[in-house]
Order: structure tokens, then C-alpha cells, then sequence
């Protein structure tokens, strides 16, 4: 049986995941809220034994029949078997202003957030109209190194958030509740005991020693990087390539075989565009993805460049 | 009561070794939902099917492509693609110590404590060192045939591994260009900053609670009682973009009208 998640059955990331508006004050900022984040690794086809592509589908337990996400509820288990279903309407209704305005009446020091609070990164992007009150509240909360702090509701769910500003961007950046966050007796680590000052000069040693800057090559995916250079020279080598055939609907992104970076529909919608912003095949896509983060350190203006902003009226 | 171990490793800084028990740092707090069918409320379930007859397909038959252009597929063999996986192995292996903040909060995926597994000496001696030096730990380690890349740090005197994200999947702050339009008026910016110091102060995670979840289960009584739950809509207030030096000296006013209230 499937619990949650609709999000499944969403658009991974290339659709906005929510509409509202951030308040502070009295001043109101209209935004539409996209992932920050591309999900990790490739992700393979799934190929059935006759060659033909095979979908992981959501069906119904009893009858078998095939459901699309027009055909699912939400319902909540009171007792083994029996549901009360809920609607999306009935879930943003239980706190309809939170689930419409991310009201910001706190404003912290951004060191101030314990990085093990951060949970998820969303790009908020005006949201229609016109974009100077987004442009103020990035600029002050940029300058004075400050976040907003705020609950809201999307999805059936209340997250904590704090709205970041980065290169004049607003982000929401979820964080965890208190309550989800374990401290070190709950997880009943023993009582820090007393340490010879000479073992821990041993350890200082290695850490002076070791002491480098960050280089963001370590974080590569390297387990993709193994698979495609497989694939590179499987298809040198003409080995088992099958032709399948054309999908009528790309499950991921709806949009059809034409995929669209998640780059390039932020940018659109933050009514600029980039390079990326022609629309390119997935396997090209997921392949220039690692390679741009790679040159990323080195360059790190170079897309910047490239791209002559649409100027708005 | 104390939680269980997840991973058992051995983290290697340099010559020096401190074996360790991994827990989970964070959890999860939601309201779980089941997804059911609309039309009989009976549960939903996954299952792979073919695309095309959407006749259900069995997970060992099924075999893994890669897309390489559209609707052509490198087909992956299972062996393949285990040889692939990276070597199982024990150790977290520190590669580098970075400055605070090096790391930015976007790379952090989920928290992990560490529990001294057997050397306690050891254990705290690198939690010392580690606050001492002022210094954060890149680790690379294979848990469940997966390699990880993670920030070692000391946390409330004890050590603690925060999962990092692949360089592909952040979207770098610099690769978009911010929105655009007529220069902010001075006296805006000016009013902007009294208001967002006007509504300054310190982070408490404790003064935030998950209450959407009480009232969702509050809901979910409502209706098992068979009573109707009220549907109210909100409606947000649109601003047009002359009104935005008037909304922020009234927000200021208001501000001030409280303090001295």
C-alpha cells in the first residue's frame, strides 16, 4: 500500500510547487515557489523484457484498475482499513492565510540558523505584477546578512522557513521544527568524558595538517560519472542500443520528449534568459549538468556572461 | 530511551582512527495521509507497467537503459551496473578540514550523530580538536552500497555528519540573473530597513510548533464524526507598485503605535 507521496505523481520540480504571497509589514510580494534542487543521479529507464518501456504507476489495491492523479484522495487511517479522505480544499482550508502568505514578522542574523535546521531550498520568483516589492525585501535582507522567518502551509503540511536573498534572488529555505530535531541525550550518546591533553594535540596535528580549502570536486556524483562513462563506450561500440519507442507523454515532466532544464524555467521566469534556455533533449540535459557544475569553482561568472538580460518593462 | 545505530564506521583522520556509531539526527514529524482511489476509497499501491498495454510487469523482469538520445537506449546489464557500485568498505575517510561556513547550508542534506563505538578517548579527543581548531571535516563514505560525501563537525561537544549534496544537484546562486526593472527609490530601501530592524531578533527554534498538524487531525475527527468541517477561503491582498512607500510607512507607524502601546 502506498503512503504518501502525491508528490509523486507531480512534475519533478519544473512546475511551481506553490503560489502565494510574503508579507512583512504591510508590504505584500506576490511569489511562485520552484525546486532549488535537481534530483540526485541519473535516473534510468525502466525497459521490459519485449524492449518496451515499463512506468511505475499507481493502481487501485482492490480492482487493479490503472490511476492517474486525478484519480487519488488523500485519506487519513482512524483505524486498521477505514479512512476518512480528505480534500486538498478541506487541508488548505484548516489555515487558509498560511496557506496563501508566507508572513514574515521575524527578521534573524543568518549565522543565527544551525545549519542542521536547513531542510529543503525552493527559488521564489515574482509571482505577476510587479516585481519591486521582491527587489526590495531581497536587497535590505541581503545587505543586513538577515533572514525571514515564517510557518506556512503547502501541501498539506506546515513548514518552518526561512526567505533567504543570494545575487538579489529570494529563496525559501524550509528548516525543520524543533520537535524533528533530536539532541544528543535523546539519542542517548554517553556523557563526554575527560580526554589527556596530549590525545587531543594528536588530533590538532592531523587537522592543522589536513587543513585545505574547499574544493567542490569532491562532491561529484561519481557513481554517475562511472555510469556514463559505460554507457560512452557502450555505444562507441554499437552494444545493446535498442530503439524504443517514442513515449507519448514523458512521465517526469509532461511536457513531452522536449525537456526543459529547471535552470532554463527559472530563469524564464525570472524574466531573463540564459543559455540553457533553448529547449534540449534529456540525455543531453542530465549529461551537461555534472560537467557545468565541474567548471563551475573556475568560472564562475562564465554563464553570467553569456546571457544578455530580457530587460522588463 | 536511546535510539538505535544505523551505520557502524571507523573515521580515518590522517594516521588516527575513531570508530563510530551512526544515528539519525533529524525525524520526520508529518501527518501521514494513504493515498486511496477516488472513486472506492480502497488503497492505492505502485506497480511497474508497460507503457504502452499498461499490463502489469514483474520488478525481476525488468531491465534498467540509459536514454542516450531520444527514444535510444543503452541497455545495462544487472552485473554492469553492480560493478559500478562503489567498494564496501568501513571507513569515513576525512580528506580535508575547511573553515565554518566554507560549506554552505544548500550542500547539507540530513544530520547524523556520531556515538563513540568502543574508544571514548579517542572519540572526544577529535570532538576537542575539532572546537579548538574551529574546523569542519570533508568525509567520504559507502553506506549500503552508496558513497556519501558529508561535513564533519563538533556539535554540543559531540561529533556530528551532515550528508552533502552532488555538485549537479544545486542550482549555483550566480547561474540566474536576478529580476529586473527601475532603480529602488532611496527612501523605500531606507523605509525597508527600519522595518525589517524593527522586526528584528534571535532565532528559537522553540518558539515555533507544527500547528497545522494538530489541526489537520482535528479535521480528520471533525469528519470521522460525520460532522461537515467549515471551508473558509483567503483571499491575499494585491499591491499595486505606488503603494509600496505608502505600505511601508504605515507598517512603520504601526510598529512604532505598538512600541509605544
Amino acid at each position: 500500500m502506498a503512503e504518501e507521496d502525491l508528490e509523486d505523481l507531480q512534475p519533478s520540480g519544473l512546475r511551481s510547487f506553490w503560489t502565494g504571497t510574503i508579507t512583512f509589514g504591510l508590504v505584500t510580494v506576490p511569489v511562485a515557489l520552484y525546486a532549488a534542487t535537481r534530483p540526485r543521479g541519473i535516473a534510468l529507464k525502466m525497459i521490459a523484457p519485449d524492449e518496451s518501456p515499463v512506468q511505475r504507476r499507481y493502481v487501485c489495491s482492490k480492482d487493479g484498475e490503472l490511476l492517474d492523479a486525478d484519480d487519488i484522495v488523500r485519506g487519513y487511517e482512524i483505524e486498521k482499513g477505514k479512512f476518512v479522505v480528505v480534500s486538498d480544499d478541506e487541508l488548505e482550508a484548516v489555515e487558509p492565510r498560511k496557506s496563501r502568505e508566507i508572513d514574515l514578522r521575524l527578521f534573524v542574523d543568518r549565522d543565527d540558523i544551525d545549519p542542521m535546521y536547513y531542510d529543503k531550498a525552493y527559488f521564489l520568483v515574482p509571482g505577476g505584477g510587479t516585481n519591486k516589492a521582491y527587489r526590495l525585501l531581497a536587497e535590505v535582507m541581503e545587505k543586513k546578512n538577515q533572514a525571514g522567518i515564517a510557518t506556512f502551509v503547502m501541501r498539506a503540511k506546515e513548514y518552518l522557513v526561512a526567505i533567504i536573498a543570494e545575487n538579489g534572488i529570494l529563496r525559501a529555505e524550509t528548516l525543520r521544527f524543533e520537535d524533528e530535531v533530536r539532541k544528543p541525550g535523546d539519542v542517548g550518546l554517553p556523557e563526554p568524558a575527560k580526554v589527556p591533553p596530549a590525545d587531543v594535540k594528536k588530533f590538532e596535528a592531523q587537522i592543522a595538517r589536513h587543513a585545505k580549502k574547499l574544493d567542490l570536486h569532491e562532491l561529484i556524483d561519481d557513481y554517475s560519472e562511472r555510469l556514463e562513462k559505460l554507457v560512452a563506450q557502450k555505444e562507441k561500440k554499437k552494444e545493446d542500443i535498442v530503439r524504443a519507442p517514442e513515449e507519448s507523454s514523458d512521465e517526469d515532466e509532461g511536457g513531452g520528449a522536449e525537456v526543459v532544464d529547471l535552470l532554463a524555467v527559472l530563469s524564464r521566469s525570472l524574466g531573463g534568459t540564459t543559455a540553457g534556455r533553448k529547449p534540449a533533449k534529456r540525455a543531453a540535459s542530465k549529461k551537461k549538468a555534472p560537467a557545468a557544475a565541474k567548471r563551475k569553482p573556475a568560472k564562475k561568472t562564465a554563464a553570467k556572461r553569456k546571457t544578455p538580460a530580457k530587460k522588463r518593462a | 530511551m536511546a535510539a538505535r545505530a544505523i551505520w557502524k564506521g571507523v573515521i580515518k583522520i590522517g594516521t588516527l582512527s575513531v570508530p563510530v556509531k551512526l544515528y539519525s539526527a533529524v525525524q520526520d514529524r508529518k501527518v501521514h495521509f494513504r493515498l486511496l482511489h477516488k472513486t472506492d476509497h480502497e488503497p492505492v499501491k505502485q506497480q511497474l507497467v508497460a507503457a504502452d498495454t499498461g499490463d502489469a510487469v514483474e520488478y525481476a523482469q525488468v531491465r534498467k537503459a540509459y536514454p542516450i538520445t531520444r527514444g535510444r537506449l543503452v541497455m545495462l546489464e544487472g552485473e554492469e551496473l553492480e560493478k559500478l557500485q562503489p567498494a564496501d568498505s568501513r571507513d569515513v575517510e576525512i580528506s580535508r578540514f575547511v573553515d565554518p561556513g566554507e560549506i554552505d547550508h544548500r550542500w547539507y542534506e540530513r544530520a547524523y550523530y556520531l556515538g563513540p563505538d568502543g574508544n571514548v578517548k579517542a572519540y572526544f579527543a577529535a570532538v576537542a580538536a575539532l572546537e579548538h581548531k574551529q574546523k569542519e571535516g570533508v568525509a567520504r563514505w559507502v553506506m549500503r552500497d552508496k558513497s556519501y560525501v558529508g561535513a564533519l563537525r563538533a556539535d554540543r561537544g559531540y561529533l556530528m555528519l551532515i550528508t552533502l549534496r552532488h555538485a549537479d544537484e544545486i542550482i549555483a546562486a550566480d547561474a540566474l540573473k536576478a529580476p529586473g526593472g527601475r532603480a529602488l527609490e532611496a527612501r523605500e530601501l531606507q523605509m525597508a530597513e527600519q522595518l525589517l530592524a524593527a522586526l528584528h531578533g534571535k532565532f528559537e527554534p522553540s518558539q515555533f510548533r507544527d500547528e497545522y498538524r494538530d489541526r489537520v487531525l482535528e479535521l480528520v475527527e471533525t469528519k470521522a464524526a460525520g460532522r461537515k468541517p467549515k471551508v473558509v477561503a483567503f483571499r491575499p491582498k494585491k499591491q499595486k507598485e505606488d503603494q509600496l512607500a505608502d505600505a511601508l510607512e504605515a507598517s512603520l507607524s504601526g510598529i512604532k503605535r505598538k512600541a509605544r502601546g
